[in-house]
C-alpha cells in the first residue's frame, strides 16, 4: 500500500481524567514542529472523571483543520468503547489497540496491532495511581514510530511542557521511549506518515478562548463578573490568570481589574452593567443556559443604553442540552434576547484570529453603540486547540464613545441624556462622579423621554424606539465586514460564519474537484452590511451553512431580506460534532441535483 | 445632633433644597415619602457631594424614590430584585462614589432574596434601605415575604406563612451595620441613616413604612397604628460625624458609644435594658424574642466597624477602574511578544 503523507485524521480513545491531554499535545506540538499543518479536537463527556473521551489529531498538508468524518488511525485505549471505536473504522485504517480491550470481528483490511500498554508502563511507574497518568505517553511513543513523527521532536514538545517539573518529566519521558522501542521491534511503519515540511514556522497553537482572553486584556478590559459554566469557563479563567500575570503591579501588587465570580448570570450581568454605567470596560463570559438568564438585563441594557461585552461560548440547547457538545444554535435567541422591540448586535468570530480581534472591538462597539455586544463563539472554536499566525499588537487606540466629561459639560447649556445630537441615533453620556451640577441623570428600564425623565407619552416612547432602530442602522457601518470571495462564473455561493468555516474552505476545494465553482461570503457580524446583500444578489443561489436544526442565520437573512429569500438554501448540521467538510458537499451535492432536475 | 449651619448652608456650602429630587407619586401619605424626607435630611446633614453619590434601587414603590431625592446625582432603577449585582459593579469601577441604595420587601425578600444575601455576604460597601411594608403596593396589595404571620390583607386574607427577617439574614451572613427602624421616627431614622452612611461595608437598614392604601387597615400588622404602637426602640442614638468634636454627657453605665471605621461615633444611650450591639447572638435573640411578643424592635441590632470590606481582597490600584487611561490598562507590547513566543513553543 502507498503511504498517505501528511494527510490523515488520529483518533484517540481513553478515559476522561486519565492525563490523556499531556500526550495529545505532546503529540501535536511535535507535528507542528516537523512543519505539518495540525489540528487537535478534543470530545469529551459532562463528566470530570471516568467517561470516555476522544481526542482527534488531524495532519493535513494543505492546511484543512475542520473535523474529518472518517479516521484513518485509531489509538484505542478504552475498553468501555473499544467495540464502537473499533467498528466506526473504515478500510485500509490502522487500529492500535490496548492489548486486552474488547473487540468486535475486525475485517482483514484493517491494519491491527496490539500493544501491551499495562506491561510497558509497569517498570516505569511503580506506583499504581500514577501510572493511570503516564500510560498515555506510551501510546504517543508508539504512534511517532508507527506514523513516523520525530522522537527528537515528541521530546523538545515534552520538555516544553513539563519543564518545570524535572520528575514528571523523567517518568513521561521514559514511557514514550518504552511505546517507542516496543513499536520499532514489533511494528511495521503505518502507511500514514508525517514528512517535515516548512509549513508552520513561526506558528502559534491556541484555544479560542485563550485567543478571546488576550483579546479583552490589550482591548483593555477593567471587569470581569462571571458564573462558572462549560465551554466558556477557561475563557475567564485564562482571562484572569493573564490579567494577575500581566496587569498587576508587581511591585505594588495593585490590579487594574477586578474579577468576581458571581452567584448566578443573572448577578453577572448586573455587574457587568453597573460596572460599565460607571465607566469601567466590562464583560461576562457565558453559555446557553447562563444567556437565557441574561434576558431580562440585555433588554434593559438595550433600552436604557448600557454597554456591555457578552461572550457565549455556544453549547448544544435546548436546556442543558449537550453541555460539551459545539452548535451554532443561540443565533436567534442572542440577536432578540429580551421582551419588547430589542434588536442586538452580534460578532461572529470564525477563528482564533478573529476571537483576539473582537476581544478588543466588542469593547469599542458597546461604548460607542452604549449597548449589549454579544461575541458567539462557540465550543468548537472556544476549547479545541488551532494553529494560527501570530497576533498583532493593536495598532489604534480604543474608542470610549460619546462621553462627556466635566469640561465638554462647561461648554453646553443643557445635558440631555437621550437627545440624538448627532443623527446618528447615539445620544451622549456622562460617568458618575462627574463633577459638574449637569452631569446627573436617571437610568432607568421604564418609559423615558430625552431628557431621561420617566413618561408614559405614546409619542414620546415610540419616537425614542424609533432612535434606537436608528441606532442599529448606523451599527452597519461600524461591524466588522464579511469576508468575500467572488468567483468568476459561479452561479452558487456559500454563506458561513463561525466554526463552520473552516470545512466550509475544504468543501469548496472538494467541490471545485468535482466541478462545481462556488463563491464564498464569511460572515462576521449582525447587522448585515451592504455586502451581504449584494453578495446573495449577485449568486443565483446560496447555501447558508450553519450548526443549528431551524436554521437560524437564514431566517435572519429572510428577514432582513425578503425579496432574496427564495435564493437562500440552509445546509443544516446539529448533532453536536463539529461540521466536515464531506458532510457540507453531500448537501449541497444532493440538492444541486434537484436543482438542475427542476430547471 | 445637628451639625453645624450656616444660613441654611451644610459644610460644602449646599442647601437643602441642593438634595431635592423630583416630585413624588406615590400615594399621598406613604411612608416612603417620609423616609425620602429623611433620605434628603440624613445627605444635606452629612454635606454628600450630589456627583459623588450614585442612588441605586430595583422595581416596586420604594425603588421609584430615588426619582425623588438628589437629583444632581447619577440613578440606576435596575430590574426587580437586583440592585445588589448593579450596586457590586458600580462600586468595584468607582469606589470614590457613595452608594445608596433603596428597595422594597418584594424586591429584597423575594424576587432578590439571592442577590441580597450574596451583597451581604461580600460586604459591598452601599447603604441599603429596605423600605418595608409587608405588601406589594404597584401591584395592588398582595402579600410580601415580610407580611407577619396572623397579619390580615385587604382583601381579608391571613397570611399563615413565616415572614423572612431582612436584619436577621444580614446579621447571619455577618453585616457590621444592621438596623431596623420606623419611617413614622424621623428622630430615629436619621441618625442610623447618617452611621450608614459613615461605615465602610454593607448597612443594611429595614424601615418599616406603612402602606396607606393596601396595608393600613385593623388586622394588619404593618399599619401605621400598629406599628407606633409596637414600636420597641432599643435605645436612643446620636450620630457625631468625624468632622465634629462633640462630647455626649451621659452619667456612667447610662449609655454604649462605638467608633466608625472613618472617626465618627455613635452613641446609643440606654432606654430599657443594656444592649450590645457588638453581640450578634443577642440581636438574633432580640429579634426573634421581639416578634414572639408581637414587638418592632427597633434601633442599631447589630455593628462590626471593623469587618473587612469587598474590595481588600481585590487590591485594586487608587485611581477607580472607570477612568483608567489606555496606557495602563493596554500592556506593551512586549506582553504580546512574550505571549506568542510561549504560544510557539509549548512553554508556559
Amino acid at each position: 500500500m502507498a503511504a498517505t503523507n501528511n494527510d490523515f485524521s488520529t483518533h484517540v480513545a481513553t478515559v476522561n481524567g486519565s492525563g490523556s491531554q499531556t500526550a495529545n499535545t505532546t503529540l501535536i506540538r511535535a507535528i507542528l514542529q516537523m512543519g505539518v499543518p495540525v489540528s487537535g479536537k478534543n470530545l469529551f463527556p459532562s463528566n470530570i472523571a471516568g467517561l470516555p473521551t476522544w481526542f482527534t489529531i488531524r495532519v493535513s498538508e494543505r492546511g484543512y483543520v475542520a473535523r474529518k468524518r472518517r479516521n484513518d488511525v485509531l489509538v484505542a485505549m478504552n475498553p468501555e468503547t473499544s467495540v464502537e471505536d473499533i467498528s466506526a473504522m473504515g478500510p485500509g485504517s490502522i487500529l492500535i489497540l490496548n492489548e486486552g480491550v474488547p473487540t468486535p470481528r475486525i475485517p482483514e483490511d484493517r491494519t491491527v496491532y496490539k500493544i501491551p500498554f499495562n506491561k510497558l508502563v509497569e517498570p516505569i511507574v511503580p506506583d499504581a495511581k500514577l501510572r493511570k497518568l503516564v500510560i498515555n505517553l506510551v501510546y504517543v511513543g508508539v504512534a511517532a514510530h508507527v506514523l513516523g513523527v520525530d522522537l527528537e521532536e515528541v521530546d523538545r514538545s515534552l520538555s516544553a511542557q513539563l519543564g518545570r517539573k524535572p520528575k514528571a518529566l523523567d517518568m513521561n519521558r521514559a514511557a514514550v521511549k518504552a511505546g517507542a522501542e516496543y513499536a520499532a521491534q514489533h511494528l511495521q511503519p503505518a502507511p500514514f506518515r508525517v514528512e517535515r515540511r516548512g509549513k508552520t514556522s513561526g506558528k502559534i497553537l491556541i484555544e479560542g478562548n485563550q485567543a478571546a482572553a488576550l483579546g479583552a486584556m490589550f482591548g483593555g478590559v477593567t471587569f470581569l463578573s462571571w458564573y462558572p459554566i462549560t465551554p466558556s469557563s477557561s475563557l475567564a479563567e485564562s482571562l484572569q490568570a493573564y490579567l494577575e500575570r500581566y496587569r498587576r503591579d508587581p511591585k505594588t501588587g495593585e490590579a487594574t481589574f477586578a474579577v468576581i465570580q458571581a452567584e448566578d448570570e443573572i448577578a453577572a450581568i448586573g455587574m457587568v452593567l453597573g460596572a460599565s454605567w460607571t465607566g469601567a470596560r466590562a464583560m461576562t463570559t457565558t453559555s446557553g443556559p447562563g444567556l437565557s438568564l441574561m434576558t431580562e438585563f440585555t433588554g434593559f441594557a438595550y433600552y436604557a443604553e448600557v454597554p456591555a461585552v457578552i461572550w457565549d461560548i455556544q453549547r448544544v440547547g435546548p436546556s442543558t442540552g449537550l453541555p460539551t457538545r459545539t452548535s451554532q444554535a443561540d443565533i436567534l435567541s442572542a440577536a432578540f434576547l429580551s421582551h419588547g422591540d430589542t434588536k442586538h448586535i452580534l460578532l461572529l468570530p470564525a477563528t482564533v484570529e478573529d476571537c483576539y480581534a473582537f476581544g478588543m472591538k466588542a469593547f469599542d462597539l458597546a461604548e460607542r453603540f452604549q449597548t449589549p455586544i454579544f461575541v458567539l463563539s462557540d465550543l468548537d472554536i472556544g476549547m479545541n486547540v488551532w494553529m494560527s499566525e501570530p497576533f498583532h499588537y493593536p495598532e489604534k487606540p480604543w474608542d470610549r464613545g460619546k462621553v462627556l466629561a466635566a469640561e465638554d459639560l462647561a461648554k453646553v447649556a443643557t445635558f440631555e441624556r437621550y437627545r440624538d445630537k448627532d443623527g446618528d441615533g447615539i445620544p451622549y453620556r456622562t460617568l458618575p462622579g462627574t463633577d459638574h451640577p449637569l452631569a446627573g441623570y436617571f437610568t432607568r428600564g421604564s418609559g423615558h423621554d430625552e431628557k431621561a425623565a420617566y413618561t408614559e407619552s405614546a409619542e414620546t416612547y415610540a419616537r425614542v424606539m424609533d432612535r434606537l432602530a436608528k441606532k442599529y442602522e448606523t451599527a452597519r457601518s461600524f461591524v466588522p465586514p464579511p469576508v468575500v470571495d467572488r468567483v468568476p462564473g459561479a452561479e452558487v455561493g456559500i454563506l458561513g460564519f463561525g466554526s463552520s468555516h473552516w470545512a466550509i474552505v475544504e468543501a469548496r476545494d472538494l467541490l471545485t474537484v468535482e466541478g462545481l465553482k462556488t463563491s464564498y461570503l464569511l460572515l462576521k457580524a449582525v447587522p448585515f452590511t451592504n455586502d451581504v446583500r449584494s453578495f446573495i444578489e449577485a449568486c443565483d443561489r446560496v447555501y447558508v451553512v450553519e450548526q443549528n436544526r431551524d436554521a437560524q442565520m437564514a431566517s435572519l437573512l429572510t428577514m432582513e431580506y425578503p425579496d432574496l429569500a427564495t435564493k437562500l438554501r440552509p445546509v443544516l448540521h446539529y448533532d453536536g460534532l463539529p461540521i466536515d467538510a464531506e458532510s457540507v458537499v453531500e448537501r449541497i451535492k444532493e440538492r444541486e441535483r434537484v436543482e438542475v432536475l427542476t430547471r | 445632633m445637628t451639625p453645624v449651619e450656616t444660613n441654611g448652608k451644610n459644610r460644602i456650602g449646599l442647601t437643602v433644597a441642593d438634595y431635592r429630587g423630583a416630585k413624588s407619586t406615590l400615594c399621598p401619605g406613604c411612608g416612603h415619602d417620609a423616609i425620602t424626607g429623611s433620605i434628603i435630611q440624613a445627605a444635606f446633614e452629612a454635606g454628600l457631594e450630589p456627583h459623588r453619590v450614585a442612588k441605586l434601587s430595583g422595581i416596586g414603590c420604594s425603588s421609584k424614590t430615588p426619582a425623588y431625592f438628589l437629583s444632581r446625582s447619577h440613578g440606576f432603577n435596575a430590574v426587580h430584585g437586583r440592585m445588589p449585582s448593579i450596586a457590586t459593579g458600580v462600586f468595584v469601577a468607582n469606589r470614590a462614589l457613595t452608594l445608596l441604595g433603596v428597595s422594597g420587601d418584594g424586591d429584597t425578600a423575594s424576587i432578590g432574596l439571592g442577590q441580597f444575601l450574596h451583597l451581604v455576604r461580600r460586604n459591598v460597601p452601599l447603604l441599603y434601605i429596605v423600605e418595608n411594608n409587608g405588601v406589594y403596593g404597584l401591584t395592588k396589595g398582595q402579600f410580601s415575604a415580610t407580611a407577619d404571620v396572623g397579619t390580615k390583607a385587604k382583601s381579608g386574607r391571613v397570611n399563615e406563612l413565616m415572614p423572612i427577617d431582612v436584619c436577621a439574614l444580614a446579621i447571619e451572613l455577618g453585616c457590621g451595620f444592621v438596623a431596623r427602624s420606623f419611617s413614622g421616627d424621623p428622630k430615629q431614622l436619621r441618625p442610623i441613616l447618617r452611621a450608614a452612611l459613615s461605615h465602610r461595608g454593607t448597612a443594611v437598614v429595614d424601615v418599616i413604612s406603612p402602606c396607606v392604601t393596601f396595608n393600613n387597615h385593623e388586622g394588619s400588622t404593618k399599619s401605621y397604628l400598629n406599628v407606633k404602637e409596637h414600636d420597641a426602640p432599643l435605645h436612643d442614638i446620636t450620630f457625631i460625624p468625624r468632622y465634629e468634636n462633640i462630647e455626649v454627657d451621659y452619667a456612667p453605665g447610662e449609655s454604649r458609644e462605638v467608633t466608625l471605621h472613618d472617626g465618627s461615633r455613635i452613641t446609643l444611650k440606654k432606654l430599657g435594658e443594656d444592649y450590645d450591639p457588638g453581640d450578634a447572638l443577642r440581636a438574633l435573640q432580640t429579634i426573634h424574642h421581639g416578634r414572639q411578643e408581637d414587638k418592632f424592635v427597633t434601633g442599631i441590632l447589630y455593628l462590626d466597624p471593623d469587618k473587612e470590606p469587598f474590595d481588600q481582597d481585590l487590591r485594586l490600584a487608587e485611581e477607580p477602574l472607570a477612568t483608567l487611561p489606555l496606557e495602563r490598562v493596554r500592556p506593551p507590547k512586549e506582553v504580546l511578544d512574550e505571549v506568542m513566543a510561549s504560544l510557539m513553543t509549548g512553554k508556559s
